[in-house]
């Protein structure tokens, strides 16, 4: 770059200058790979078995044939409208918690920065059962209160903690506080509620997988398939961003300017899954510090984050259906929220002592 | 500008004369850097506040630009509004004579460089990975990572001596290392203007001078034009080509160390009664400061 200068030419390129950093990017690599393929391979072994049990217990056999087609009446019935369906949703609201809660967490840089931790599914709950409760709407237009709820709860938030830029600590402390008001309405609505409606309102409270038809799946598999290649063009941005603002913005990343966007898509990314299923307590919340920790690189781990997702949705879907003792079927948001409140503890209880809890 | 260059040569000249044969000849590194990086009727500020005003400052290519001032004198400020990561509230600043904010944010990116205070590295980030991400504004929608990167990134690791710690995690790091890995990721970027903020913060005094031997020996062979603050005037005087005394937010002295640093200025920008003498290991000025308790002899 800088010619006519004695040194300005780097060292000639021998691949053995660059020898240790290849070698070092090839472990990192080869390291996330092998960590996806062993959660792929979990969610494959999950996701067969939750086909296979049930009240109508299925073998290896009868499912390979019955999902090559060459299924009985029942068996058909029993994959393809009940169990496959379930089964397809909550592994997609799963990809969609994961890498929602991954981006506001990155882009935030902070751990408590998840959409079910600073009210945007919350939002989406109060909207939802307000459209039911008091504005008597169907389940469509329900879903598309819920969806409209986390938008504005997340624009809300954003504009509060907005001073010249956004830091991700305010961002947090000022959504929690949302998240608390929204609580207080939701109780608020439902303490009015007469019984047979509140009943229909607590799928807002608790999220269930237990309601999916292929329909709606559809609709929400496409939003995803716009959605997620946004995120994937924006990764890159933010493996920057994950470097601090100043960095972000001296290597050429409009630092403010992509966490917006990034935000705009991860509050879409829960907002929708939340308009389906309802609020899947702490998803998004854990998905992506389990997969850092386990790859454990400083990269992203989108992947295994969203497989992380999965699993646990999964998961706990098929904990809610048969593992609970006395055939009582419990919607999975119980089962991942029992999951998180721990982890939340934990995190708590151990950022803190290192000095990065902001 | 015939004045600064004369200094500047002046400058390398005595440099050279110190630091012995592998130092640069007289006159070369000034005549290297081609970017002009400079602030005109600049104010920057916070919130209304205004920290910075109406400074003016041309930063001399191909030198070493020391920013010196007490705490709050808005020496900071004045770097990162350099770097555009702050919008002036009046003035601008230019690069090349283009309002730098109106530049693509990329195209500036491989023009200047910033090493912040305090840069994040993420959680488990391993050292390669870390000065690999230095390559970024190099890299667009089509271009991805090649051997010339690989190659660049090697380069800016040799030079600052962290090859080795290419397979380890930043976590593991001495707080030395840890610099100098962050140096290596912005000599990846491959500016000609490389700006520092208090690179030598949080370092003990070994690591500092390790710390600004480097930016010295990269200002030297490779011509980068380096900006930075620093809060210890004796090694802000034995570094720097061009020191810049701040005072609440305005230029209070600017010009060569020996120009610069006398006792009337160190009163006027620190409130601090001090001696000048000649640094016994180099001849630079050496700010020797009094307090209240003991006397000059």
């Amino acid at each position: 770059m800088s010619g006519g200068l004695r040194a300005s030419v780097p060292p000639a390129p021998t691949a053995d200058a660059a020898a240790p950093l290849v070698l070092a990017r090839t472990l990192t690599h080869r390291r996330e790979r092998r960590i996806v393929l062993v959660l792929a391979l979990l969610a494959l072994v999950v996701a067969a078995v939750s086909l296979m049990v049930g009240a109508y217990s299925l073998s290896v056999p009868d499912l390979l044939r019955t999902l090559a087609g060459q299924g009985s009446g029942s068996e058909n019935f029993i994959v393809f409208k009940l169990r496959l369906p379930r089964l397809t949703l909550a592994i997609i609201v799963g990809v969609a918690f994961a890498v929602s809660g991954a981006l506001f967490q990155t882009v935030l840089r902070n751990p408590l920065a998840s959409p079910d931790i600073i009210g945007v599914t919350g939002g989406a709950s109060a909207a939802a059962v307000f459209g039911l409760l008091v504005l008597g709407l169907g389940s469509v237009a329900t879903s598309a209160m819920a969806f409209a709820g986390a938008m504005i709860v997340t624009a809300a938030i954003y504009l509060l903690a907005w001073r010249g830029g956004v830091v991700g600590y305010r961002f947090v402390l000022i959504g929690v506080g949302v998240a608390f008001m929204v609580q207080g309405l939701l109780g608020y609505l439902l303490s009015r509620a007469d019984l047979r409606n509140a009943q229909d309102a607590l799928t807002w409270l608790v999220g269930s997988v237990s309601g999916a038809r292929w329909p709606e799946i559809a609709v929400l598999a496409g939003c995803l398939a716009v959605l997620l290649p946004g995120v994937g063009v924006l990764a890159g941005r933010m493996r920057m961003l994950q470097l601090g603002d100043d960095t972000a913005n001296s290597l050429g990343v409009r630092a403010e300017r992509s966490r917006l966007a990034l935000l705009v898509a991860a509050v879409a990314l829960a907002a929708l899954a939340t308009a389906f299923v309802g609020p899947l307590a702490f998803i998004a919340f854990v998905s992506a510090p389990i997969a850092r920790r386990l790859v454990g690189t400083g990269s992203l781990a989108l992947l295994p984050a969203t497989l992380i997702g999965v699993l646990i949705t999964t998961v706990a879907d098929f904990t809610a259906q048969h593992l609970l003792p006395g055939s009582l079927e419990l919607p999975a948001g119980i089962i991942t929220g029992a999951i998180g409140a721990p982890y939340l503890l934990w995190l708590l209880a151990t950022q803190n002592r290192i000095g990065k809890g902001a | 500008m015939p004045q600064p260059t004369d200094q500047a040569a002046d400058t390398a000249a005595t440099n050279a004369a110190a630091a012995g044969p592998t130092a640069a000849a007289p006159g070369e590194p000034a005549a290297s850097g081609r970017h002009e990086l400079t602030a005109t009727g600049l104010s920057l500020g916070y919130d209304g506040n205004r920290i910075v005003d109406a400074l003016d400052l041309a930063i001399e290519p191909g030198a070493v630009t020391v920013i010196v001032g007490a705490n709050a004198s808005g020496k900071s400020t004045l770097l990162r509004g350099l770097a555009r990561l702050l919008p002036p509230q009046a003035g601008a600043v230019t690069l090349d004579g283009r309002d730098i904010t109106a530049l693509p944010s990329r195209q500036v990116a491989t023009i200047v460089g910033l090493l912040p205070q305090q840069p994040i590295a993420p959680e488990g980030i391993g050292v390669a990975d870390l000065v690999g991400r230095g390559r970024y504004p190099h890299q667009g929608w089509f271009r991805h990572w090649s051997s010339t990167d690989d190659a660049i990134v090697a380069a800016a690791m040799a030079a600052t001596d962290t090859l080795k710690l290419a397979p380890r995690r930043m976590e593991e790091l001495s707080g030395g290392q840890r610099q100098r890995v962050w140096i290596a990721m912005a000599l990846a970027q491959k500016p000609d203007l490389l700006l520092l903020d208090e690179p030598t913060t949080f370092l003990d005094v070994t690591h500092q001078v390790e710390v600004l031997d480097l930016l010295h020996e990269l200002n030297h062979q490779q011509g980068t034009t380096v900006v930075m603050v620093l809060h210890d005037l004796n090694l802000a005087a034995r570094y720097a080509d061009r020191l810049v005394v701040m005072r609440q937010g305005r230029i209070l002295a600017e010009g060569t160390p020996a120009e610069v640093l006398t006792e009337a200025v160190v009163l006027e920008a620190f409130g601090l009664r001090a001696r000048i003498i000649a640094d016994p290991v180099c001849g630079a000025p050496l700010v020797v400061p009094i307090g209240r308790f003991h006397r000059p002899a």
